[in-house]
C-alpha cells in the first residue's frame, strides 16, 4: 500500500511541476505587465520588485480596447448564431432528404472542408472586393462559409441518431417542416449545438488572417487585428506590449475558467468525430 | 411521408449554408485554379499556361519555405504526440481532483490565438531567454530569433506548447474508452503497469494515434499566425513557411497568378495528406466490440 502512495505522490509532484512550466509563459506576461520600463529589462523573468498599474490605462487606450473588444464580440456572436441556425437546418434537410442528392452535397462538403485558406484567399478577396463586400457583413458571411461544413458534419452525425418516427409523429399532429425542426428536433440537438458554438466561437474569435484581408477600416478592427498594429508600435516598450497582450487574453481566460467543462468536452468532440 | 412538404422545404433549409459554402470556397477555388494559369497582378491577367508551375521549381525561396514547412511539421508531429500522450497518461492516473487542474493547465495555450501567443513568446525569446543566458552564463540562450537555426526551434517550441494540450484531449478520450475490466483482468494475470500500457492500452490507442498524427500534421502545415507574430519569416526569410510565402507573393509582391499556383500546390499536398489519413484510419483501427 505504501508503494502505491509513493507512486501517487510522485505523479502529483510531476503534474504540478509540468503545470507550472506550462503556465509560466502566462505568468511572465502577468509579471511583465506590472513592471516599470526600466525593470522589465533587468528583470524580465520574475515577480516585480516594484508593482505598477500604470501600463494598463496606456495600453488600453492606445489599442482602443473597448472598441476592438466589442467588434470581436459582435462579429463572433453574429457569425456563431448564423452558423448554428443555418448549419443545423442544412444538416436536418440532408439527413431527411432523398439519399442521392444528400450524398453528393455531403461529399462536396467533405472535400471543401480540406481546402486550406491560402488556396482560396486570393480569388476570395478579389471577388468579394468586386461586389463591395470587404466589410463586416462580408466577413460574417465568409465565416459562415468556412465554418459551415464542419458544423453540418457535427449536426448530421447527431441527427442520424434521432429516429424519423419522431418527425412522423409530429407530422400526424399537423406540424410543418419548419415547426417540427425548431420545436422538436433542434432542442434534442442541444449537446451538439454547445459543441458547435464553442468550436466556431474559438476559431472566429482568434482568427487573424481573414479579418486582416477583409477589414481595412481602423474603427472596425477585431482584437487580433488591433493587437497586430498595436504590437508593431510597442515592441520596444515591452511593458506596454505585455499589458496589451494580457488585456487581450483576459476575456478568454475568464471564460475558460467558468466554462472549462463545456470547452474541453466540445473541443474533444470536435477533434475525435 | 417523405415528400409531404416537398423539395421546397429541403431547398430552403439547405440554401443559406450552401450559398455561403459555394461563394466562399467553391467558386474561389475554381476561379483560383484558373488564376494560377495567368500572370495576374490583381488588376490585369493574361493566360500563360503552365509557366507559373514551371517557375515554382526554380524558385529557391519557395523551395526553402516548403522544406522548412516539412521539417517543422515532422518535428512538431513527433514532439506534440509524445508530450500529448504523456500528458494524457498523467492526467488519467487516479490521483484525485488535482488531475482536472493539470488538464485545464495543459490545454490552456490552445485557446489563445497564434498571433497573441507569437507576440508573447517574442518577449520570452528576446528578453527572458537573453536574461537566462546572462544569469547562467550559457551562450545558448542568446539571440534565438536572430539565428535561422534557433528561430526554427523557437517556432517548434511555441507550436508544441500550444498544440500538446489539444492532442492530449484526443488521447484522453480514447484512454477513457478502454474498459476497466480489461485492465483489471490483465492485472489479475500478473501484468505490471508497463506491460499493461504496452500490450493493452497501446493497441487500443491506434485510432487515437492516427487522428492525432494527422491533426497535428494538418495544423503544422498550415501555420501562419504564429509564424507572422513570432519571426515574420526571419531572419533572412529562413523561417518563412509556405502559408506565409503564398501571402507575401500575393499581397506584398502582387504576383497573384504566381501565388495562386503555389496555393494550388499547397492544396494538393494537404489533400494528399488527408487521403493518406483516411486510408490509414480505415486500415488500422482495433475493434473493441
Amino acid at each position: 500500500m505504501s508503494h502505491h502512495k509513493t507512486y501517487k505522490t510522485l505523479v502529483i509532484i510531476l503534474g504540478i511541476v509540468l503545470s507550472l512550466v506550462w503556465l509560466y509563459p502566462f505568468v511572465i506576461v502577468l509579471f511583465g505587465a506590472l513592471k516599470s520600463r526600466s525593470e522589465i529589462f533587468t528583470n524580465p523573468l520574475f515577480f516585480p520588485q516594484e508593482l505598477t498599474l500604470e501600463n494598463f490605462p496606456e495600453a488600453y487606450e492606445s489599442m482602443n480596447f473597448t472598441q476592438a473588444f466589442l467588434n470581436s464580440v459582435g462579429i463572433t456572436a453574429v457569425s456563431v448564431l448564423l452558423i448554428v441556425v443555418f448549419s443545423s437546418m442544412a444538416a436536418y434537410a440532408l439527413s431527411r432528404m432523398d439519399s442521392k442528392i444528400s450524398t453528393i452535397i455531403y461529399y462536396l462538403c467533405a472535400v471543401l472542408m480540406l481546402v486550406p485558406f491560402q488556396s482560396v484567399m486570393i480569388p476570395l478577396v478579389s471577388l468579394f472586393g468586386r461586389i463591395h463586400l470587404l466589410n463586416r457583413t462580408g466577413l460574417i458571411f465568409m465565416n459562415l462559409g468556412f465554418q459551415s461544413c464542419m458544423s453540418i458534419f457535427l449536426f448530421y452525425g447527431a441527427l442520424r441518431t434521432v429516429p424519423i418516427s419522431l418527425d412522423e409523429a409530429a407530422y400526424m399532429d399537423g406540424g410543418n417542416f419548419f415547426q417540427i425542426f425548431w420545436k422538436i428536433i433542434f432542442p434534442i440537438l442541444k449537446p451538439t449545438t454547445v459543441t458547435v458554438i464553442i468550436l466556431t466561437a474559438i476559431r472566429v474569435w482568434n482568427d487573424y488572417l481573414l479579418p486582416s484581408l477583409v477589414i481595412n477600416q481602423e474603427g472596425m478592427y477585431t482584437l487580433p487585428l488591433q493587437m497586430y498594429y498595436f504590437f508593431g508600435e510597442y515592441t520596444i516598450q515591452w511593458e506596454l506590449a505585455l499589458a496589451g497582450l494580457l488585456l487581450a487574453m483576459i476575456p478568454v481566460i475568464i471564460l475558460y475558467i467558468f466554462l472549462q467543462k463545456y470547452i474541453i468536452e466540445g473541443v474533444t468532440e470536435g477533434a475525435t468525430k | 411521408m417523405k415528400n409531404r412538404h416537398g423539395k421546397l422545404s429541403y431547398g430552403l433549409f439547405l440554401f443559406p449554408s450552401l450559398l455561403a459554402i459555394v461563394t466562399v470556397i467553391l467558386i474561389p477555388l475554381l476561379y483560383g485554379i484558373y488564376t494560377s494559369f495567368t500572370n495576374s497582378d490583381g488588376f490585369n491577367m493574361d493566360f500563360i499556361g503552365f509557366e507559373n508551375y514551371i517557375r515554382l521549381f526554380s524558385d529557391t525561396q519557395f523551395m526553402t519555405s516548403l522544406w522548412v514547412t516539412i521539417r517543422f511539421s515532422l518535428v512538431a508531429v513527433i514532439l506534440v504526440n509524445a508530450i500529448g500522450l504523456g500528458f494524457a497518461l498523467l492526467v488519467t492516473q487516479k490521483v484525485g481532483r488535482i488531475r482536472n487542474f493539470f488538464r485545464t493547465t495543459f490545454f490552456m495555450p490552445n485557446l489563445i490565438g497564434g498571433l497573441i501567443l507569437g507576440f508573447v513568446w517574442q518577449f520570452i525569446f528576446i528578453q527572458a531567454f537573453e536574461r537566462i543566458g546572462t544569469l547562467t552564463g550559457i551562450d545558448l540562450f542568446s539571440g534565438w530569433l536572430s539565428n535561422p537555426n534557433t528561430a526554427f526551434w523557437a517556432l517548434v517550441i511555441v507550436f508544441v506548447w500550444q498544440m500538446s494540450g489539444y492532442i492530449m484531449l484526443v488521447y484522453i478520450a480514447f484512454l477513457s474508452k478502454i474498459p476497466q475490466e480489461l485492465i483489471e483482468s490483465a492485472q489479475l494475470d500478473g501484468a505490471n503497469s508497463r506491460k499493461i500500457f504496452r500490450h493493452v492500452k497501446l493497441p487500443l490507442l491506434a485510432p487515437a494515434f492516427t487522428i492525432s498524427l494527422f491533426l497535428t500534421l494538418a495544423n503544422a502545415f498550415k501555420v501562419y499566425d504564429l509564424n507572422l507574430a513570432l519571426t515574420s519569416g526571419g531572419p533572412f526569410r529562413s523561417s518563412e513557411m509556405v502559408a506565409m510565402n503564398i501571402y507575401n507573393t500575393a499581397f506584398l509582391q502582387y504576383q497573384q497568378g504566381y501565388a495562386q499556383a503555389k496555393g494550388v500546390i499547397f492544396l494538393v499536398i494537404v489533400v494528399l495528406i488527408s487521403i493518406t489519413q483516411v486510408y490509414f484510419t480505415r486500415r488500422k483501427e482495433v475493434d473493441l466490440t
